[in-house]
């Protein structure tokens, strides 16, 4: 047996040392080459936020030595693939990149993004803990600065919680008592929907509970999807499914589009990016929602998850690491780069100096003048939250196991889909060859 | 280089384009799966920045760990019974049609026949699309219809629907591309044999069973292995449905498994394994059918 293996694995072998040359001969090639003075330098730039040629243009006029060109991208997902691709390949990527935070640690696990900790300077006062956490995974290094961030605010119909005598709910009691009174008003009407295709948002959830499902200690990972925290909300969430007055069907669906549309679905724990989607979806009822802060668990000690959100880095293959984090410095803090990016870009800058940026409220808002300020309260109490490198796992294991639970409406199938879930991550890292405790 | 070497040469030469395709495209892509299939990454210490992430063989362990996946022989379980609708519903339907064009009772053949085979036309993506839409009760028409007329229409994509309305999509689809195989073959058939049957009193009922039938049976085997392949690649239609419920897991066929392996995951290495396990079980199954069959496919004029 060994005997008729070994030209196969000749011929294997031989393809193997061909595909590390390829991907081991740029090691000297990604280090820094600075330009010299008066040089100018050419950075491109990948980016799915929208108008960024515009907010780029004004860092290009102020600063003719440090040209950027932005190469808009399809969405986070794709441009990951594709910037993995190019990592992989050995060429081809961007000097500068927008990633999302929950990507970062994959993307700096396969050795994606740079660390600018010593280019970029002090940066770590002009961020919320959260996002600063997001962007060093706790550790020395800086794989990025933040530029946008996501935090959870719930949305709802005033008309109809005026009609039943309903306040915007503070706890998650309050919430769970308005969904009952609106369901029981209304047998096809709902607050919410608990939605086993959106993995970030649950996580946003269990984030503001209090979890934080990885954990790094020395050279060890710690998982920590199925701890207390997530079980609260996981059995909150099972019990009003199971109870029925919180319908079990995913988001961002025609049919989800149509309840929201239509006065079914009339409230909506989503994100500070809410408004847009709300105005593409349920044109018809502007004018009668309102944001407000998230429930809490603990009205006297207010706390918040996020749901999106994302940095921006310099990739491992920039040659000029130095002014790409000049440029990512300037976009994510300077008044100016954060102005164009609130106001152009429409993304809600993760700058603790973003308020001045933000005057006037999002246009299918455009009634509540006070939306700012309740972003910026909801962003100011947003608990730390560390993602893992293999957040993708975890993901796709929400989706299928708690979309089994969802369709059983069974209250006790939910914490069972966080077992699954957590027992899929850390069985898949181990398998990888990470060291993993919990 | 003498005349004779030439000669000998002259085939090669013509066959070269085609084999260096076949190589590159097809088999080259093979070796490289079969090989991704024996590796995976060892990540040393937290797997973070450079130089923490190598390749290293995996001996049979992407095999074992795709084999005992317990999602693995559910979604075979579940391609094995969505293949005994789809096939023999679609091959039937396929079958009919034909015979009704064939025998001539339909004024409106060329239309028919245009109106059998469009849905072909229609990338199966599309085709789910279109149907996710039909089948979700808020925005299907066919449900106000139904609710108009006093009945409770059921949710299509419900746990125990699901498996009936992705078969369908694929039903939909293939009928056409079928039928008009069938058709050909049948209008192939010499007319002096249909005349001597109905003068020997045939009805055409008859004519149909005991002459169209088994002369067009290669054909039949044909689309059957056809379908049998499509059956087991099925994933175009239950990824697009996906997101619009929560009855169709990641992992509902074996091919959208490999494809979360290799694209949610960022694990070819098992992505790769389960392609191979695919690419054998297909190979068997259908040149198992084609050897049980025998000489009957594929060239009836022997």
């Amino acid at each position: 047996m060994k005997k008729t293996m070994l030209p196969l694995a000749g011929v294997l072998a031989a393809a193997l040392m061909m595909t590390t040359a390829c991907s081991g001969s740029d090691d000297n090639a990604s280090s820094d080459s600075s330009a010299k003075p008066g040089e100018k330098v050419e950075l491109t730039y990948w980016t799915w936020a929208p108008n960024m040629d515009k907010v780029v243009e004004g860092w290009n006029t102020a600063h003719p030595d440090i040209h950027v060109t932005v190469n808009k991208q399809d969405g986070g997902d794709p441009a990951v693939t594709k910037l993995l691709t190019a990592i992989k390949a050995g060429s081809g990527a961007p000097d500068v990149m927008q990633a999302e935070y929950q990507k970062i640690p994959t993307l700096v696990s396969a050795n994606a993004l740079a660390d600018i900790n010593k280019e970029a300077g002090s940066l770590k006062a002009k961020f919320p803990d959260s996002a600063w956490n997001a962007v060093t995974l706790g550790s020395e290094a800086l794989y990025g600065v933040p530029q946008d961030s996501g935090p959870m605010m719930f949305y709802y119909r005033t008309d109809v919680f005026q009609k039943l005598g309903l306040e915007a709910p503070k706890t998650w009691d309050d919430y769970a008592a308005a969904a009952r009174k609106i369901h029981t008003a209304n047998k096809k009407q709902y607050l919410g929907t608990f939605s086993a295709n959106d993995p970030g948002w649950f996580a946003g959830l269990s984030q503001q509970a209090g979890a934080s499902w990885w954990g790094v200690n020395g050279d060890t990972w710690s998982v920590a999807i199925n701890d207390p925290n997530t079980q609260k909300v996981a059995t909150y969430w099972g019990g009003l499914v199971q109870e029925g007055v919180i319908d079990n069907k995913p988001m961002y669906t025609p049919e989800w589009n149509a309840a929201l549309n239509d006065g079914t679905q009339v409230g909506w724990l989503s994100s500070v990016w809410g408004p847009g989607v709300l105005e593409g979806s349920a044109g018809n009822t502007k004018g009668k929602w309102k944001a407000a802060l998230m429930p809490q668990w603990d009205a006297a000690s207010p706390a918040n998850g996020n749901w999106g959100g994302s940095a921006t880095s310099v990739t491992t293959q920039s040659k000029h690491k130095a002014q790409a984090a000049q440029f990512i410095a300037w976009l994510n803090t300077d008044p100016a780069g954060i102005k164009a990016l609130a106001t152009q870009a429409n993304v809600y800058p993760a700058s603790v100096d973003s308020s001045a940026a933000l005057t006037s409220p999002p246009a299918f808002l455009s009634d509540q003048t006070d939306f700012y300020s309740i972003a910026a309260e909801s962003a100011k109490i947003t608990k730390p939250f560390t993602y893992g490198p293999n957040v993708n796992v975890a993901y796709s294991s929400y989706n299928d196991a708690f979309g089994k639970a969802a369709q059983s409406k069974k209250a006790t199938n939910f914490p069972a889909a966080l077992a699954t879930m957590q027992q899929t991550t850390v069985d898949d890292m181990k398998n990888t060859g990470f060291k993993v405790s919990g | 280089m003498n005349k004779a070497t030439r000669k000998a040469g002259a085939p090669y030469s013509f066959l070269a384009p085609a084999l260096i395709l076949f190589v590159l495209f097809l088999a080259a892509p093979i070796v490289y799966a079969a090989y991704l299939s024996l590796r995976r990454t060892k990540v040393t210490g937290l797997g973070l920045g450079a130089g923490s992430r190598h390749e290293v063989w995996a001996g049979l362990s992407n095999y074992a760990r795709s084999l005992t996946d317990p999602d693995f022989l559910p979604s075979v379980l579940r391609v094995g019974a969505y293949g005994m609708i789809v096939v023999p519903t679609m091959l039937g339907v396929a079958l009919l049609m034909a015979l009704l064009l064939d025998a001539g009772r339909t004024r409106v053949g060329t239309f028919a026949r245009t109106a059998i085979f469009l849905p072909y036309a229609v990338p199966a993506v599309v085709a789910s699309l279109l149907w996710g839409f039909l089948y979700l009760p808020r925005v299907s028409p066919i449900n106000d219809l139904l609710t108009g007329i006093g009945m409770t229409p059921p949710d299509l994509l419900s746990g125990s629907w699901v498996l009936y309305a992705v078969a369908n999509i694929a039903v939909w689809g293939g009928t056409g591309f079928n039928m008009i195989v069938l058709y050909t073959a049948l209008r192939a058939i010499p007319t002096d044999l249909f005349e001597a049957a109905r003068l020997d009193g045939a009805s055409d009922v008859q004519i149909a069973w005991r002459i169209k039938i088994p002369i067009v049976l290669p054909s039949l085997i044909m689309t059957f292995v056809f379908s049998l392949i499509a059956t087991l690649q099925v994933f175009a239609e239950p990824m697009t449905l996906r997101p619009l419920t929560n009855t169709i897991s990641t992992t509902w066929t074996p091919l959208m498994k490999v494809y979360r392996d290799a694209f949610i995951r960022n694990d070819i290495y098992a992505a790769a394994a389960t392609s191979v396990v695919i690419a054998l079980a297909t190979f068997v199954l259908s040149f198992g059918f084609l050897k049980l069959v025998g000489n009957r496919a594929f060239n009836q004029e022997d």
